[in-house]
């Protein structure tokens, strides 16, 4: 546990934030995470939103969807990276490349299942009411499956934040680079500091989507969590006392 | 091509590393989960907790936990056990959810029936509640083995041989086909492993066969 404490004083020696023994400091580092996070990101949603709210809206092609991301859940995020950084050459282009690989997954599961998970009555009913698919789309069915996309782009996000860590490895910059650093060195409060300093950043940007996520969901819908469904049976009641069938005198 | 059949066994070597590396985490996040999941699905206040603390775990990037295990358990940072019991807390921290979905999926009738027939908690949970849950929690094991065969590799990082190591040395060496043959392999045990579990559980669930709409519910978990 004293290595922990010798981590976070690493953290908040206030020199290492400009300069960690004569290159980037944590702050530097702090936002190189950043930026490869924001720049990746920025290609995941123009990919994957189009593509789950066509997936999501039309029906078709959900298989090949789920098959694909599938697939891109087993890929080895170090390998794909040696891979094309090796044929590219170092730089931020296949860095980007991987995380937009591994971020598109979860958006577009979680817009094509939030688009799954409006009630079709609903929409049945901005049908009959003379509405454009277009309308439907953007009326009905997005905000109502608002929880559930940005739910996505917080697993996609998440997925690209720890991603950019273990791409640390291949020489790339972000906060991976003093655990690798510090592992290699030997010196291990700065492997812990990077660690801790990681998860923090992590927990924060979680916890940023959490209150994005509360705010995007429209008054008066109520995510259809698994909560009420056991509330309705009545939790601990016993059997006795939730008959369902009412028993009427006289029948 | 060439470099994998007169490096073949050192691939060998590995992939079983690998193998070891990921069954323990696979099973024990299964096992481990469906106690929890059955409390989650029970009680509002253990599924609140236990939902957050599997949420805020499974938010831990990789390399953050594989470092921060050692330095916890006092273990040394070589050592496989790191890498097991990280993959074991991302297992458990994914299956969490999905067993506690399985559990609440349980239709209420079903339950009260189940009661009303004189079952015991013990006969219901194993007779009733268990296989119900069954094709879900399928879903999410499968889930759970892919992610845990392919987050071995980063093991490699702190050390920790797996194919993973194939990827270090092999971008050290400037050698395509040793990267080629460390993702191919991980996709082969991914795949494999699919198989067997699906074997398995046809074995343990033959009712759940062919059923669509089972099979609708339980992707739809897979995904939550």
């Amino acid at each position: 546990m004293n290595i922990f404490a010798q981590g976070f004083q690493w953290i908040f020696t206030a020199s290492h934030w400009t300069d960690v023994n004569g290159s980037a400091g944590i702050g530097a580092q702090i936002l190189f995470h950043l930026q490869y996070t924001v720049i990746a990101l920025f290609f995941v949603v123009i990919i994957a939103v189009p593509l789950g709210l066509l997936i999501g809206h039309t029906g078709k092609g959900r298989a090949v969807a789920i098959t694909a991301s599938n697939v891109s859940r087993a890929l080895p995020t170090l390998g794909l990276l040696a891979l094309l950084i090796l044929v590219i050459g170092i730089g931020i282009v296949p860095t980007t490349i991987v995380l937009v690989i591994l971020g598109i997954p979860p958006l577009l599961a979680g817009v094509y299942s939030g688009l799954e998970s409006v009630d079709r009555q609903t929409i049945d009913a901005a049908r009959a009411m003379g509405m454009t698919e277009l309308q439907i789309l953007f009326k009905v069915e997005v905000p109502l499956a608002m929880a559930l996309l940005i739910g996505g782009l917080r697993a996609a996000t998440l997925q690209i934040i720890a991603t950019v860590a273990v791409a640390a490895v291949y020489g790339g910059n972000g906060l991976g680079r003093f655990v690798l650093d510090g592992i290699a060195q030997n010196d291990f409060a700065k492997a812990v500091g990077g660690a801790v300093l990681i998860i923090v950043l992590a927990l924060v940007v979680d916890g940023l989507y959490a209150i994005i996520q509360r705010f995007a969901v429209p008054r008066g819908v109520s995510r259809g969590s698994v909560g009420r469904k056991h509330a309705a049976r009545g939790g601990s009641i016993p059997v006795v006392a939730t008959t369902r069938t009412p028993i009427t005198e006289g029948q | 091509m060439q470099w994998v059949w007169t490096n073949f066994d050192k691939i060998w070597g590995l992939t079983l590393a690998h193998v070891g590396l990921s069954v323990i985490p696979i099973v024990a996040g299964f096992i481990l989960s469906i106690p929890l999941g059955y409390a989650a699905s029970r009680s509002r206040v253990a599924r609140s907790i236990l939902l957050s603390v599997g949420g805020i775990l499974y938010t831990i990037p990789s390399l953050a936990l594989f470092f921060t295990i050692p330095v916890i358990l006092g273990t040394s940072l070589l050592d496989p056990i790191n890498v097991v019991v990280a993959l074991t807390v991302y297992a458990v921290a994914i299956m969490i959810r999905t067993a506690t979905d399985a559990f609440v999926s349980v239709p209420a009738d079903v339950q009260d029936s189940a009661r009303a027939v004189g079952f015991s908690r013990a006969q219901q949970f194993f007779a009733v509640d268990l296989p119900l849950a069954g094709p879900v929690l399928l879903a999410g094991v499968r889930v759970v083995s892919v992610s845990t065969v392919s987050l071995v590799s980063v093991g490699a990082l702190i050390g920790v041989s797996s194919l993973g190591s194939l990827f270090t040395d092999g971008f050290g060496n400037g050698n395509l086909p040793e990267i080629w043959a460390g993702i191919v392999g991980t996709l082969v045990i991914a795949a494999v492993y699919d198989i067997l579990i699906i074997a398995v559980a046809r074995l343990l669930m033959p009712w759940n066969r062919r059923p669509a709409r089972v099979r609708a519910v339980a992707t739809k978990a897979a995904h939550a």
